[in-house]
C-alpha cells in the first residue's frame, strides 16, 4: 500500500505530543456515537476525502493507546508524564488489551451507529449539529437525492472500512517483520549505516513505535538498550547533534516526545517584539506597524507587552519607532524570568549577566524608571550593545558595569531583587543556533554547570533579605539540560539553607524535575518551571525563583565540610573570594604533607595520577571561561 | 566619574543653550529628585544623586555607564552632543521641525533635511538655531540647526537644505560601536 510510509510518519507524530491526543482519545471514548453521527453526513459530499482523514485519526489513536500501555509498564523510564498516567488510566487501558481490539472495537462502534444516525438525519432531523453538516455541505441539493447518495456512501464507507482494516493489519505485520530486519545483530547495523536519511527516518520511526509498545512490540528477548543505542545513532546521523549532547538531550523527555523536541528544534521559532511601556502602549504601537504593513497579533493571554510578528514588508529592526526606542526584539521566553521576578517600584534591581539588554530594560519599564537597575555583563564587548539598548528605550535610571558576576556581592550588595538569566549551552535555543548541536562536549557541560552553580550563590548573596518589598532571586537559563537547571538550584538550596523556592508567578510550563536518572532533587523543585520548543512554541527555557529568608551565610567551615563530603568531582570554587581558596588549598597540601610523613613511600601510579589531574586542571583554567583567581594560580603553576 | 570643572561646566552649558535655551534651569532644580552631571571617561552623564551614589561603588574600569549620556568632550575640548539626550532636550527644546514621513527615512541615514521634507517648523526661529526635529506623529527623531531661518525658507528652492544634520536615531544602528 502506497500509503504506507505517511501514514507511520503521522502517526509517529501524533504520538509524541500525548495530552492533546488523549484529549481527544477520551473525548471519542465517551462520545463515540457523536462522531459517527457526524461522520456519514459528512460523507455525503466527500467520499473521496473522507477515508483519508478517518485512517490518520485511526492511526493517531492506535498510537496514543501504544504511548499509554508503556508509560504504565514502563514508568521509571518515563517519569514525566504522570498526568498523561493518570488521565490515560479510566479511559483507555481497560478499552483495549490489544491495539487490534482496540481498532476493531472502534470500527465497530462506527459501523454499527452508522446506520442509526444516517435514519436520524432523515427521519426526524432534530440534532441541530447534523442540520449545520447538511446546510454546508448540500445546500443546493434535493433530499431525495440525499437518500440515494446516503445508501451509496454507506457501501462505499463499509468497502472503505474493511479495505483499511485489511491494511492496517498488513501494516502490524509489516511491521513485525521489519523489526526483526533492522534489529538483527552487528552486521546487519553496519550495512544499515550508510544509507540514506529517508531511511534512517523509517527507521527511527519504526523503533519509536516499537519503544512505545515495547511489550507486545520488542523482538524475541533484545533488551530496551539495544534498541535505544540504535535509536541514538539514528538521531545522531538525522539530525546532526554529537553522541555526547543526543544523550544528554534524549532522556529529558519520554521516546516520541524527544523525537518532536528535535524536529521543534529545525523549525525557527516566531519573531516577538515587547512593547517599551516608558514610551508607548501596545495598542498605539500595533497600530503604528500595522500602518507600515506589519502583520501582527498580540503573543498570548499570558504577556500584556507582547507581539508576534507574523511578516513585515520593512526591517523589524530598523523602523522608526524601533529607533525611537518603542519596542525591543526579545524572544518570548525572555519575558519570563522578568514576569518571575516582577519587580516593585522603587526597588534596586541586579541583572547579573544583562547583554543585550532585553531582560534589563524590561525590569526599568516595570520599575517605570523608579529605584534603579544595576547591569552587569562579564562582556566588554556586549556591554556596547547593552548600553545602546538602555538608552534607546529610555531607561534613566541604570547603571551598566563590566565585571565577572562573581565578584558581586564584593562590588555591591543588598539589592531586592536579582536576576540571574546564567550563561548556558544554550541546547533551548539550537533553532537560533545550530552549532550547538557539535561543539558542546562533556567538559563544556561541566565547565557551565560549575559556573553556573557559582554565579547562583553570588546572586543569593547579594539580595537583602530584610527587604521589604524583595529578597527574589530568579534563576533562568535558555538550556533545557537538568545538570545547569534543576541541579544547580538543587545545589544552591543544598548550600544556602537560608532560601527556599517560591511559585515563579508564570501560569504555564512544565514543572521541574524531582528526579531524573539516578538524581534525586529537593521535592520543592516542582515549584520551577520548564519551557519547551515543541510545547510551548518558545524557546527551551527554564525558571526557578528563591526567596531569602534571612541574612546568614554559612560558615566557610561547614562549606568545607560539605565539598569534600560530597562534591569531589568538582574543584571547589564556589567560596566568593579567591582568598579563602587559596587559603584551602594550603591546607590540603598541609593535609598531604602530614600524611607523606606517616608512610614515606613513593607510588609511581599516584604520582602519574596526580599529575594528569594538575595538567587537565590546567587546560581547564586555560580553555573558555575567564576565572581570575584561579588564573593567576595557572601562572604560577606554569612557572 | 567627577563633578565637570568650571570650564567644562560652561562649554557644555552653552553647547545645551543651543537647543534649550534657558530651559537648562529645569534640568537642574527638578521637583522630583536632585539630578547632577557627571564626567565619566570624556563623556558627561546626567544621573540622579541616588544612582549616582550607589554606582561610586563601582571600579572606574569596570564601570561602562550610568544615567543618561548626554555628549562627550572631544580631544581639543569641545563638546560634540550624543543623540542619546534627545529624550531630555526634546522635552524642553525651543525650535521644532516636523518632517512628513517621505523625509523620515531619509534623515534616519544621516542626510539633511531639504525643504521638500519639511512638514512644519516653529515660527521665527532664526539662522544657525539648534532645532529638534520630530515626525509628524511627534517621535523625535534627531536635531540638527537650521541653515537659513523660518522667513527665508519660504522663498529657498524645495531641494535645498534647511536643517543641517547632526544627530539622529539612526546612530544607534549606524555607530553603536563608537557612540558608546
Amino acid at each position: 500500500m502506497a500509503g504506507k510510509p505517511s501514514n507511520n510518519k503521522k502517526g509517529a507524530k501524533a504520538a509524541s505530543s500525548p495530552q492533546k491526543n488523549n484529549k481527544r482519545k477520551v473525548a471519542a471514548v465517551e462520545a463515540p456515537s457523536k462522531k459517527a453521527k457526524v461522520a456519514p453526513s459528512k460523507a455525503v459530499k466527500s467520499n473521496g476525502k473522507k477515508a483519508p482523514a478517518k485512517a490518520d485519526s485511526e492511526s493517531e489513536d492506535d498510537e496514543s493507546w501504544a504511548y499509554g500501555a508503556v508509560s504504565e509498564s514502563e514508568s521509571e523510564a518515563e517519569e514525566m508524564d504522570d498526568e498523561f498516567v493518570s488521565a490515560e488510566e479510566g479511559s483507555d487501558l481497560e478499552t483495549g488489551a490489544l491495539g487490534d481490539d482496540f481498532l476493531g472495537d472502534e470500527f465497530a462502534a462506527s459501523d454499527d451507529d452508522e446506520g442509526g444516525p444516517g435514519a436520524d438525519l432523515l427521519g426526524s432531523g432534530d440534532d441541530e449539529e447534523e442540520e449545520e453538516e447538511e446546510d454546508i455541505f448540500a445546500s443546493n441539493s434535493e433530499d431525495s437525492d440525499d437518500d440515494d447518495m446516503e445508501t451509496k456512501s454507506r457501501k462505499l464507507d463499509a468497502a472503505k472500512k474493511a479495505e483499511e482494516e485489511e491494511a492496517e493489519a498488513e501494516l502490524q505485520t509489516n511491521i513485525m517483520l521489519e523489526n526483526d530486519k533492522y534489529v538483527l545483530p552487528g552486521d546487519d547495523h553496519e550495512a544499515l549505516h550508510s544509507t540514506d536519511l529517508q531511511v534512517v527516518l523509517a527507521r527511527i520511526q519504526e523503533i519509536v513505535r516499537v519503544l512505545n509498545n515495547f511489550r507486545e512490540m520488542r523482538e524475541g528477548n533484545r533488551s530496551r538498550n539495544d534498541y535505544i543505542s540504535q535509536l541514538l545513532k539514528d538521531l545522531c546521523m538525522y539530525y546532526g547533534y554529537n553522541e555526547y549532547l543526543m544523550e544528554k538531550l534524549f532522556y529529558i523527555f519520554p521516546v516520541s516526545e524527544a523525537i518532536e523536541f528535535f524536529e521543534a528544534n529545525e523549525v525557527p521559532r516566531p519573531v516577538t517584539i515587547r512593547t517599551n511601556t516608558l514610551k508607548t502602549r501596545r495598542r498605539e504601537l500595533a497600530q503604528a506597524l500595522i500602518n507600515r504593513g506589519v502583520n501582527l497579533d498580540p503573543v498570548g493571554k499570558w504577556s500584556k507587552v507582547g507581539l508576534q510578528v507574523f511578516d513585515s514588508p520593512v526591517p523589524i529592526g530598523a523602523t522608526p519607532e524601533y529607533l525611537a526606542g518603542h519596542y525591543m526584539l526579545q524572544a518570548a521566553s525572555s519575558f519570563l524570568p522578568v514576569m518571575a521576578l516582577a519587580p516593585q517600584e522603587h526597588e534596586r534591581v541586579l541583572d547579573m549577566a544583562s547583554a543585550p539588554g532585553g531582560k534589563s530594560t524590561y525590569i526599568a519599564a516595570l520599575l517605570k524608571n523608579t529605584g534603579m537597575v544595576f547591569a552587569n555583563d562579564a562582556n566588554k564587548d556586549r556591554t556596547k550593545s547593552l548600553v545602546a539598548n538602555i538608552h534607546r528605550l529610555g531607561v534613566k535610571n541604570a547603571v551598566v558595569c563590566n565585571y565577572d558576576g562573581r565578584e558581586f556581592p564584593g562590588v555591591i550588595g543588598g539589592f531586592d531583587r536579582v536576576l540571574l538569566d546564567a550563561p548556558c549551552s544554550g541546547t533551548g535555543v539550537i533553532s537560533k543556533d545550530a552549532s550547538v548541536k557539535t561543539n558542546k562536549s562533556e567538559q563544556d557541560f561541566q565547565m557551565l554547570s560549575q559556573l553556573q552553580k557559582q554565579l547562583v550563590l553570588s546572586a543569593i548573596d547579594s539580595v537583602d533579605a530584610g527587604s521589604k518589598t524583595g529578597g527574589y532571586i530568579v534563576y533562568s537559563t535558555c538550556s533545557v539540560v537538568v545538570d545547569e537547571n534543576e541541579d544547580v538550584v538543587n545545589y544552591a538550596l543544598k548550600k544556602r539553607p537560608n532560601v527556599k523556592l517560591v511559585s515563579t508567578g508564570l501560569d504555564f510550563g512544565k514543572e521541574g524535575f524531582t528526579r531524573f536518572r539516578e538524581k534525586v532533587f529537593h521535592p520543592s523543585i516542582s515549584l520551577t518551571r520548564r519551557y519547551y520548543p515543541h510545547m510551548h512554541n518558545m524557546d527551551g527555557f527554564y525558571v526557578a525563583k528563591f526567596k531569602k529568608l534571612s541574612n546568614k551565610i554559612p560558615t566557610k567551615k561547614a562549606d568545607d565540610g560539605i565539598d569534600l563530603d560530597e562534591e569531589e568531582e568538582f574543584t571547589p570554587i564556589t567560596e566568593d573570594s579567591g582568598k579563602r581558596q587559596r587559603g584551602k588549598k594550603t591546607s590540603a597540601a598541609a593535609k598531604a604533607a602530614v600524611t607523606e610523613a606517616d608512610e614515606i613511600s613513593f607510588n609511581a601510579d599516584e604520582d602519574e595520577e596526580l599529575i594528569r589531574s594538575s595538567q587537565a586542571k590546567l587546560l581547564q583554567s586555560q580553555k573558555g571561561i575567564k576565572l581570575r583567581p584561579k588564573k593567576a594560580e595557572s601562572s604560577k603553576e606554569s612557572k | 566619574m567627577r563633578p565637570l570643572t568650571e570650564l567644562e561646566t560652561k562649554t557644555f552649558f552653552e553647547k545645551l543653550a543651543k537647543y534649550i535655551g534657558r530651559n537648562i534651569t529645569h534640568l537642574i532644580d527638578r521637583g522630583d529628585e536632585t539630578y547632577c552631571f557627571r564626567l565619566h571617561r570624556d563623556r558627561v552623564y546626567y544621573v540622579s544623586e541616588s544612582v549616582m551614589r550607589k554606582a561610586t561603588s563601582v571600579g572606574r574600569d569596570q564601570l561602562i555607564s550610568l544615567g543618561i549620556c548626554f555628549g562627550k568632550f572631544t580631544k581639543t575640548g569641545k563638546f560634540r552632543m550624543h543623540v542619546t539626550c534627545l529624550d531630555y532636550i526634546a522635552q524642553y527644546a525651543k525650535h521644532k521641525v516636523w518632517i512628513k514621513p517621505n523625509g523620515e527615512m531619509p534623515f534616519l541615514y544621516g542626510n539633511h533635511v531639504v525643504k521638500a521634507h519639511i512638514g512644519r517648523v516653529t515660527e521665527d526661529t532664526p539662522e544657525h538655531q539648534g532645532v529638534i526635529i520630530y515626525s509628524m506623529t511627534d517621535i523625535p527623531l534627531g536635531f540638527g540647526v537650521t541653515a537659513r531661518s523660518t522667513s527665508d525658507t519660504r522663498k529657498m528652492e524645495p531641494t535645498a537644505i534647511v536643517v543641517f544634520h547632526q544627530a539622529d536615531i539612526g546612530e544607534y544602528l549606524r555607530q553603536e560601536d563608537t557612540l558608546f
